[in-house]
């Protein structure tokens, strides 16, 4: 049977974006061993050069809000609220780091203050438009988490 | 005293790393006195159960030239609205033909020290009332004028002004009258609760991290005894229940809204965590 150019197309439009999505792994699939998530949850390798914007963005991760960082010294006050990333990537292996930025409280319990950037599991009425949505996409965490993992 | 002089040798350094890199942690060592005049009670021991061992004012936590601009009431924008509200007070409104003065009379006598005792128990509504919804009471009931809308028409200057008749007193909130126990277990309950995509209570800045920057601001023990405050950063005084919304809303999540129960429970329960505390309204704050 012969199918219509455009059909034809759509499909495999379709058939493209469903391999794309297969490899993003969301949140609620994600598993955590040893503190660690070993492998990247979009499926790519992260860009530390982006990972450094998405770090200091006040939209996205603003890291520097809670953590100081010699890497910005270039950038005002940085923050006190958590501990200094500096060395963080000596502290961490990268599967651990990967959990902290998906969700913090995994590996330092509920008593963290820090918000999982990769999680649903978030506090009470969550503001309408973002409901169901997290802080950051898949690759934004494997970018920030290629990021940090140059802070040795 | 408390202070960073006499320090070991080990804490100086640390504290020159903190100058060095613009920051500088934890509450000033200074008293505030207003016009050279009034002593305010800026740090107190906190009560039997209070969760934080000392009550510290968010004066402390604010800038050497914010800390300036309250200390002399010519300097302080926020007493503009301050004398805005004592004109509203001698203001005829609605269908009775009274002002405030007309019952009250002279509110630097009649309302002496009235601000520190709110939020109250109000048998009628069966619930706790603040100073904002006292003037409505009043308006409606005994001047025959609308109720003000939130933070609208003289809301604002008239709550700083009446609250202003209790600079220096401290604050205290009475738990014993009616259900103002169960109102302040619920506002406890608000207050531990994390809310919003970002999953943040009042406590995980306000008890946990008080003292410490988070970016530019530095974070203060949330207390409530200088509001409505002059905040330089909307230049206007600013509500108690808008900065209640201000924060929840930053946690990325719905608010509630103005004398909504949650906020009259929270009103209740961080006034009680600021027992002690000179009232300082109007307090100059970032």
């Amino acid at each position: 049977m012969k199918i219509p150019a455009t059909v034809s197309s759509v499909l495999l439009g379709l058939a493209g974006l469903t391999t794309a999505l297969a490899d993003i792994t969301a949140p609620g699939d994600i598993t955590i061993e040893n503190l660690g998530i070993a492998a990247s949850v979009s499926g790519e390798a992260g860009n530390a050069a982006e990972g450094r914007k998405v770090f200091a963005n006040r939209k996205l991760g603003n890291c520097l809000a809670c953590h100081a960082n010699n890497d910005m010294a270039d950038q005002l006050f940085h923050g006190e609220v958590g501990p200094s990333l500096d060395g963080v990537a000596g502290r961490w292996e990268q599967a651990q780091l990967r959990t902290i930025v998906v969700n913090a409280k995994a590996v330092f319990t509920d008593n963290t203050v820090m918000p999982g950037f990769y999680s649903l599991d978030v506090g009470k009425n969550v503001r309408k438009d973002l409901v169901g949505k997290t802080i950051l996409t898949a690759q934004q965490v494997e970018d920030v988490v290629a990021y940090l993992s140059t802070l040795k | 005293m408390r202070g960073n002089n006499g320090c070991v040798v080990g804490i100086c350094g640390a504290v020159l790393v903190l100058v060095s890199s613009g920051a500088w942690s934890g509450p000033v060592d200074e008293r505030l006195v207003i016009d050279d005049e009034i002593e305010m009670t800026t740090r107190t021991q906190s009560a039997d159960g209070h969760p934080l061992p000392e009550v510290i004012s968010g004066w402390h936590f604010r800038t050497e030239s914010t800390r300036a601009l309250e200390a002399d009431s010519f300097q302080n924008p926020g007493m503009l609205e301050v004398e805005q509200g004592e004109q509203l007070w001698n203001t005829v409104e609605g269908s009775v033909g009274k002002s405030c003065a007309s019952c009250h009379d002279d509110a630097a006598q009649s309302m002496v020290n009235v601000g520190a005792r709110y939020p109250k128990w109000d048998e009628i509504t069966g619930k706790p009332i603040n100073v904002e919804l006292r003037i409505n009471r009043c308006r409606v009931d005994n001047m025959g004028a609308e109720a003000y809308p939130f933070d609208k028409g003289g809301q604002k200057p008239l709550t700083a002004y009446i609250k202003h008749q209790s600079l220096g007193e401290p604050v205290k909130v009475n738990l014993a009258e009616g259900d103002m126990q169960q109102w302040w277990d619920k506002g406890q309950e608000l207050y531990y609760s994390r809310t919003g995509q970002l999953n943040l209570s009042c406590a995980s800045c306000h008890e946990k991290n008080n003292g410490k920057y988070i970016r530019a601001d530095h974070l203060s023990q949330g207390n409530v005894n200088g509001f409505p405050t002059y905040r330089l950063k909307q230049g206007k005084l600013i509500s108690l229940h808008n900065r209640f919304r201000g924060c929840i809303r930053d946690t990325r999540a719905e608010f509630p809204a103005a004398f909504s129960d949650d906020l009259m429970a929270l009103e209740v329960y961080t006034t009680w965590r600021s027992e002690g505390l000179s009232v300082e309204t109007p307090a100059v704050r970032q």
